[in-house]
């Protein structure tokens, strides 16, 4: 028995729907950024077995750049995260409901 | 040995190796969702991030596995952590729903997206051959990859590159104290 990509490929799925579900129901912004990580993981682990799947290496590529908007990603975010936090004290994301600081 | 056989204890050594970090993956996102603690949730994430990277090895991409430890499990999550810490973790998360009926509807529309996806994959790529990397791979995954990214892919590893530098001065200019 060996396994084929569709394991894989049911795995991302599974972990890019509990992604989405921690998106939805967390208030804590920074687990809220958390699970968004997570959900790029999945889907960057689509990429790799798709790259297996069609023997080459274009998906590991995109992967290695999906790590690298996500490293800038989260520094931003967690930059405006502080900004947010020096205002208000809170992290919470129910407590964010205006533009202006 | 033959090669038949030695291919079919590889692919033995593959099923045991998922078996064993597939759950452990699943059950380690379901954590950081569930736990109330953010630095639980900070922690299971790491977990799961080196689970990926297993992953990835069985999968040839020896290259991206590296990465996902060094960058992912070691420096994002440490800057998370950071934050954490900075923030401070005594503020628990108020338990009341602003929306009613929200987290059953978040869970719903989750299991819908599990279903749709489950549903795409068994029409289409669910039974594929699995082919291999071994051409694709020829001198080493690194060499491989490098050969690819500064041939094919030189724009976008020159346009990362800017993004990553942009990405530092607008962090260093959003968490300068405003006088």
């Amino acid at each position: 028995m060996r396994v084929g990509p569709g394991a894989y490929l049911l795995l991302s799925a599974i972990l890019f729907a509990i992604g989405v579900t921690g998106v939805l129901i967390r208030r804590n912004a920074i687990v809220v950024f958390m699970c968004v990580e997570l959900m790029l993981n999945a889907v960057n682990l689509s990429f790799i077995t798709f790259a297996k799947t069609n023997g080459a290496l274009d998906g590991q590529v995109l992967a290695f750049f999906v790590m690298v908007v996500a490293a800038a990603e989260v520094v931003v975010g967690l930059g405006i995260l502080v900004a947010i936090f020096r205002q208000r004290s809170s992290t919470s994301v129910d407590d964010v409901n205006l533009l202006k600081g | 040995m033959s090669p038949v056989l030695a291919a079919t204890a590889s692919e033995q050594a593959e099923l045991i190796v998922f078996i064993v970090l597939a759950p452990l993956a699943v059950v380690t996102a379901l954590g950081m969702v569930l736990t109330r603690n953010a630095v639980y949730s900070a922690l299971l994430l790491v977990v799961n991030f080196f689970c990926l990277a297993g992953f990835y090895v069985l999968l040839e991409a020896q290259f991206v596995a590296a990465v996902q430890v060094i960058v992912y499990a070691g420096a994002i999550m440490v800057l998370f952590l950071f934050v954490l810490m900075l923030l401070g973790i005594g503020n628990e998360e108020v338990l009341r729903e602003t929306i009613r009926g929200q987290r059953p509807a978040a869970i719903a529309l989750s299991l819908g997206l599990v279903i749709t996806i489950v549903g795409a994959l068994l029409a289409g790529v669910f039974d594929a051959e699995p082919a291999s990397l071994a051409a694709a791979n020829e001198g080493g995954n690194v060499q491989a990859i490098g050969r690819i990214l500064f041939t094919r892919y030189t724009f976008a590893f020159e346009t990362a590159g800017i993004l990553l530098v942009v990405a530092a001065v607008g962090a260093l200019v959003l968490g300068k104290r405003q006088p």
